[in-house]
């Protein structure tokens, strides 16, 4: 895109974690056109880390706000929530929501995911954690649960299962796979939490297929069957990329951008959950679904659009989950074919053949924060070389380098 | 209630009421206090919500909380003996009238 002068009125599309920083940093960077913030949801943007746990135990749904209404006015952002947005015209430069076309300058789409169904007989009986009004009816249905289960253990499954467990509820955690979280941690980070979650008293069927909800439980593929009166489904999500698709825009695990966020129309950029962008180590097309991601990838498209930096997007990946007493803390991403080696505090380090990957810790807060500004530097200056020998020579000791 | 003064880089100051058992960076979000981003939401997995304590008062409010040292070695500002990330101080009734100076960047 050659550098113009910013947008007169800029759309965003989705009112969370990603839409809202994009606003605020139109803002932060002195942008004085429109910004046009428009929600699905009903009420104020919120956070959506504190529903799979605080929000679950408190029930404080004020907390969840990434900001007060007066936020909104005094930055002038125009916030529409409750508003869907149906289609896009990209000819007219305008979107349709709520019965009215809306023009736009450059669009934003930051739509995030929705929850997979996969094809369970009687899944409708199954309670989603995604948004606040999934997390309140949530939290009602555990009051008189006894027994809970869970079909996914990834993040959001074991999170649930904890303060389940927490709350004195019978749990069990149904997961296909033959480890937690096995999409992004190590094998041996998986098995450490399998034991934790065991410990607390989790029930956990690693390896097993749901096949039927019912009111008295769930049903595994072999027949077997476990009782339970709450079933949470947490099997994943798929990216909120429809409307791009339906525009004409690349749609491959989330719509396409390149290294600035921008898709193939350079007046609609996309962020956070629903954007496949290029990572900045690999080059690799990534998806990720991280505070992180939507949060860094805003403020770099809020430059872009203000001062017509082009810089590729390069913010090194960070993630935690907070399950029982355990925060885990994840700097990079790792592939399921990485290495992994322990070290000994604790730590896991993966490579993708000889390069870092990324860095696994458990409450070890030290650890995690220094592999950050290891892997940022590493970004900007590859001769910082995060390789397997370099690394082997100090006992994988990050701390040491 | 418990009063809050919010010290700008500029000198400017902002008192706000807090909640007991909110915190000093939820307290700054809530009453629309700039100068505090707060990314993680107080999950202890950034230093965007840094503040420094002014001197009086590190007393009441204590030593800094486990892993909060780590964080704040990625303040965007520079940190000194009073900084703390402001989403680990609690607000108790004797923390009525604390004051703490906002850094000049947070990311
Ligand atoms: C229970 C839970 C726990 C989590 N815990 C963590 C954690 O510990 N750490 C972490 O880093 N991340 C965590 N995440 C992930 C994190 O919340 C997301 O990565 C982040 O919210 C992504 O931001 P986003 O703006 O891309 O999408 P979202 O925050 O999901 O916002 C997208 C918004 O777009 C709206 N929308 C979609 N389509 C339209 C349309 N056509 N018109 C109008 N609006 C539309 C949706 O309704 C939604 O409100 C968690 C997520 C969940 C659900």
């Amino acid at each position: 895109m050659a550098w113009g002068p910013p947008p007169a009125r800029v759309v965003i599309v989705g009112a969370g974690q990603g839409g809202f920083q994009a606003a605020a940093s139109l803002r932060q960077e002195k942008f004085e056109g429109e910004i046009l913030l428009i929600g699905a949801e009903e009420g104020l943007p919120y956070q959506r880390p504190p529903l799979s746990k605080a929000y679950l135990k408190s029930g404080d749904a004020e907390a969840l706000n990434l900001r007060p209404a007066a936020f909104f006015e005094k930055n002038d952002v125009t916030l529409r929530p409750g508003t869907r947005v149906t289609s896009i015209d990209r000819d007219a430069q305008r979107v349709q929501a709520g019965g009215s076309e809306i023009p736009y300058d450059h669009l934003i789409l930051a739509t995030g995911t929705s929850n997979l169904r996969p094809t369970i007989e009687g899944l409708d009986r199954a309670l989603d954690l995604r948004t606040l009004v999934d997390a309140q009816r949530l939290r009602v249905a555990m009051e008189d649960a006894e027994r809970c289960a869970v079909i996914g253990g990834g993040f959001i499954g074991l999170e649930f299962a904890a303060v389940a467990r927490g709350l004195g509820r019978r749990v069990i955690v149904a997961e296909a796979s033959d480890r937690l979280m096995a999409r992004v941690v190590s094998p041996e980070m998986s098995a450490r939490f399998a034991d934790k979650h065991c410990e607390i008293g989790t029930e956990l069927a690693l390896g097993r297929t749901v096949t039927s909800v019912s009111s008295g439980g769930i049903a595994f593929d072999d027949g077997t069957e476990m009782p339970a009166d709450l079933v949470l489904l947490a099997a994943g999500v798929r990216p909120n990329d429809d409307l791009a698709r339906e525009a004409g825009l690349a749609c491959d695990n989330g719509i396409v951008v390149d290294a600035t966020l921008l898709t193939a129309d350079p007046a609609i950029s996309a962020l956070g959950d629903c954007a496949a962008f290029p990572d900045p180590r690999t080059g690799r097309m990534v998806r990720l679904e991280s505070v992180q991601a939507a949060t860094d990838h805003a403020r770099a498209v809020a430059r872009r659009l203000v001062h017509g930096t082009e810089d590729p997007y390069a913010a090194v990946p960070w993630f935690w989950s907070d399950q029982a007493d355990w925060k885990l803390q994840i700097t990079g991403f790792g592939r399921p074919q990485d290495d992994s080696v322990r070290t000994e505090n604790g730590a896991i380090l993966r490579f993708d053949g000889e390069v870092l990957s990324a860095v696994e810790t458990v409450n070890d807060a030290k650890t995690h924060m220094k592999s950050r500004r290891l892997m940022a530097a590493a970004l900007t200056d590859p001769g910082a070389g995060l390789v397997r020998d370099r690394l082997a020579s100090v006992g994988y000791d990050l701390l040491a380098l | 209630m418990i009063k809050v003064t919010y010290i700008h880089p500029d000198g400017s100051e902002e008192t706000v009421e807090g909640r007991e058992g909110d915190s000093v960076m939820s307290t700054a979000l809530a009453q629309g206090v700039d100068g505090i981003v707060a990314e993680c939401g107080g999950s202890m997995m950034c230093a965007t919500c840094h503040c420094h304590v002014d001197p009086d008062w590190t007393d009441r409010t204590g030593a800094r909380k486990d892993g909060e040292e780590d964080m704040l070695e990625s303040a965007a500002s520079p940190v000194d003996e009073f900084s703390r990330l402001s989403c680990q101080i609690k607000l108790t009734p004797e923390l009525d009238g604390l004051r703490v100076r906002l850094p000049e960047e947070q990311v």
